[in-house]
């Protein structure tokens, strides 16, 4: 039991990493009161970009292609969105599915279907001295992959930016009144398109730590609904940087659940815990999705 | 007669697409966002196998009719998950459908290794069906059966439904402004929705049902290559209305199966369809959107103005 302890916190940390950075990302999407359901495109074309960049490039052009791979997939969504004014949810759809298409094909066309994948040598935990030795977590949150720590800086600058700074302020306001932002002088479809692209590019990352950090290789479908979970935590951590990176955590843990159980040797069927964070997402939803107030616009500047 | 063959094969691809297709049409019509037909299509599937491998023998010949309607009531079962959580928490439908998707795939997963298993237990599938529980093929020299004909009814009643009865009123009154079919007085929304949610995951609970009993005769993981997703591109494309979605799900069914023969003939590989679907909801979209904006030029110059200016 307690020498489990240590791998479960560790895969704590190691499973909430790309899903904080896809859910940071979202979050400033949602605060500009635009909800990106193709998010999931992004982490599947970050995944994939990434794989090949790092593969022929260093580990950070990996991570650099991976952002920028997500951005690209998530500007057709910004173009759709913020100037055709379409309907959110059916344009992210579209969205991840042509992302997954897109990959899919690629993938298939540059190392076969069945042929020998690409495999690249996963980012090695760096341990930070000091901190790392701090019982318990130290190893889980400061023995992990560089990639990480970045979180442990962007996530306070995230609040620091949307909390103290004028042009978080004018985000925020354009996510709860975009008719009043624009009152007010504020360029609202332009906050929007650059924070849908922003949500892309940290997408796009998350797909690249699976890849870079965790896997070492691209799977059809990899992102496995990482995308939508990601949204889920943005609810769950209630639109606020802190809030999600926490609710990252959780989810994190619940998923790392199976090495605990594993340990104590139940029987009980495999497929249970990959489909936890699946159930995990409605449970926590419905705890907590009607008590928190969404900002006002979410999901609803669109013609019709 | 290869070209019989190949008319049958894009049939009976279409046939699941029509139904899962005709799901997420009623459900957007009458404003659920069902990106869950995938999920309650696999219900569909496991339960109506279920129910003809362990009933075959007592219930006989109904065995086919009794396995399609409980496809349909678990299916609609699934939905209702979705439903409860959007009427009680407020958890958007997005969401809990494509999360109850994943789940649905590990079900399967599960079963098939475990309760529903094979009997040898080697492979990953239950048991074929007994030949008396499968549909009846209806065109000789090819795969089409007779799930094409009533996923075509299916469409027909439909589209009777919601353009002629108070029912399909009242989903279109609730799809197209549920706050003033509240405020009026005339629509129980959050009744409406759980219907919407119902009806919906009947539908796509019977394409599973009929993919099973029509086509695969057995169930396994890979048994919808993404029906519900494609169903999508089907509904939109045909505007959502439910006669056109017959049409446009037997052309993406011709899509579908086109794709595979390239596949097999030219190395084309088949996720080429998928970026395919995703171009024609993307045009459905922009076309919709350059035709309100033309519409409602003269609409609110100074919101206009003001995003011009901005």
């Amino acid at each position: 039991m307690i020498e489990a302890i240590a791998p479960f916190l560790e895969g704590t940390v190691r499973t909430a990493t790309p899903l904080a950075f896809a859910a940071l990302g979202e979050t400033i999407a949602e605060r500009s009161g635009v909800i990106n359901i193709g998010l999931e495109g992004s982490l599947i074309c970050g995944a994939l970009g990434g794989l090949v960049a790092a593969g022929y490039g260093s580990t950070w052009t990996g991570f650099v292609v991976a952002g920028i791979s997500g951005a690209a997939i998530a500007l057709v969504f910004a173009v759709f969105v913020t100037t055709l004014r379409s309907n959110q949810i059916i344009t992210g759809t579209a969205i991840t599915l042509l992302a997954l298409g897109l990959t899919g094909t690629l993938y298939r066309q540059m190392y076969g279907s069945t042929g020998a994948a690409l495999q690249i040598s996963t980012m090695q935990p760096l341990s930070i001295p000091m901190l790392s030795s701090i019982p318990l977590i130290g190893q889980a949150l400061f023995a992990q992959p560089p990639v990480t720590y970045v979180l442990y800086f962007l996530i306070p600058l995230a609040w620091w930016w949307l909390y103290r700074t004028h042009s978080g302020l004018a985000l925020r306001a354009v996510g709860e009144n975009p008719e009043a932002a624009i009152a007010a002088g504020v360029p609202a479809a332009r906050f929007q398109f650059v924070a849908i692209l922003f949500g892309g590019f940290m997408g796009g990352i998350a797909g690249g730590v699976l890849v870079i950090a965790q896997v070492g290789t691209f799977a059809e479908g990899m992102s496995a609904g990482r995308g939508f979970i990601a949204i889920a935590i943005v609810v769950l951590g209630r639109w606020h940087p802190i809030g999600v990176a926490v609710a990252a955590l959780v989810f994190g843990a619940a998923s790392a659940l199976q090495y605990l159980f594993q340990s104590m040797g139940w029987g009980l069927p495999y497929q249970l815990f990959l489909a936890l964070p699946y159930l995990l997402t409605l449970l926590a939803l419905a705890g907590v999705a009607g008590r928190v107030r969404a900002p006002a616009s979410l999901g609803k500047w669109e013609l019709d | 007669m290869a070209a019989l063959a190949l008319l049958g094969d894009m049939l009976v691809r279409a046939t699941p697409l029509i139904l899962a297709g005709l799901a997420v049409a009623v459900a957007f019509k009458g404003g659920v966002l069902n990106i869950g037909a995938e999920g309650q299509l696999l219900i569909g599937a496991c339960t109506s196998t279920a129910v003809s491998l362990k009933f075959g023998s007592t219930l006989g010949p109904l065995t086919i009719i009794v396995a399609l309607i409980i496809g349909m009531l678990a299916g609609a079962l699934w939905a209702a998950i979705a439903a409860e959580l959007r009427n009680r928490f407020h958890v958007l439908e997005v969401i809990s459908t494509i999360m109850l998707n994943f789940v649905a795939l590990y079900l399967i997963s599960f079963l098939v290794r475990g309760p529903l298993q094979e009997p040898t237990r080697i492979y990953p599938q239950t048991s074929t069906i007994a030949p008396f529980t499968q549909l009846p093929v209806i065109l000789e020299g090819t795969r089409l059966h007779i799930g094409f004909i009533l996923a075509i009814a299916a469409g027909l009643i439909a589209w009777w439904v919601v353009r002629n009865t108070v029912a399909g009123f009242r989903l279109r009154l609730t799809g197209a402004n549920p706050r003033a079919a509240r405020i009026a007085g005339m629509v129980n929304v959050e009744r409406t929705t759980r219907n919407v949610f119902l009806i919906s995951g009947a539908l796509a609970g019977l394409a599973g049902a009929i993919e099973v009993h029509g086509v695969t005769f057995a169930l396994y993981e890979n048994i919808s290559p993404g029906y519900g997703y494609t169903a999508i591109a089907v509904a939109l494309l045909a505007g959502l209305n439910p006669a056109w979605v017959i049409a446009s799900g037997i052309l993406f069914g011709a899509l579908e199966a086109g794709a595979s023969a390239l596949q097999r003939d030219a190395g084309v590989p088949s996720t080429l369809v998928w970026v395919v679907e995703a171009a024609v909801i993307l045009t459905v979209l922009g076309t919709e959107s350059y035709r309100s904006r033309r519409s409602r030029q003269f609409v609110a110059p100074e919101f206009a103005a003001a995003q011009g200016s901005s």
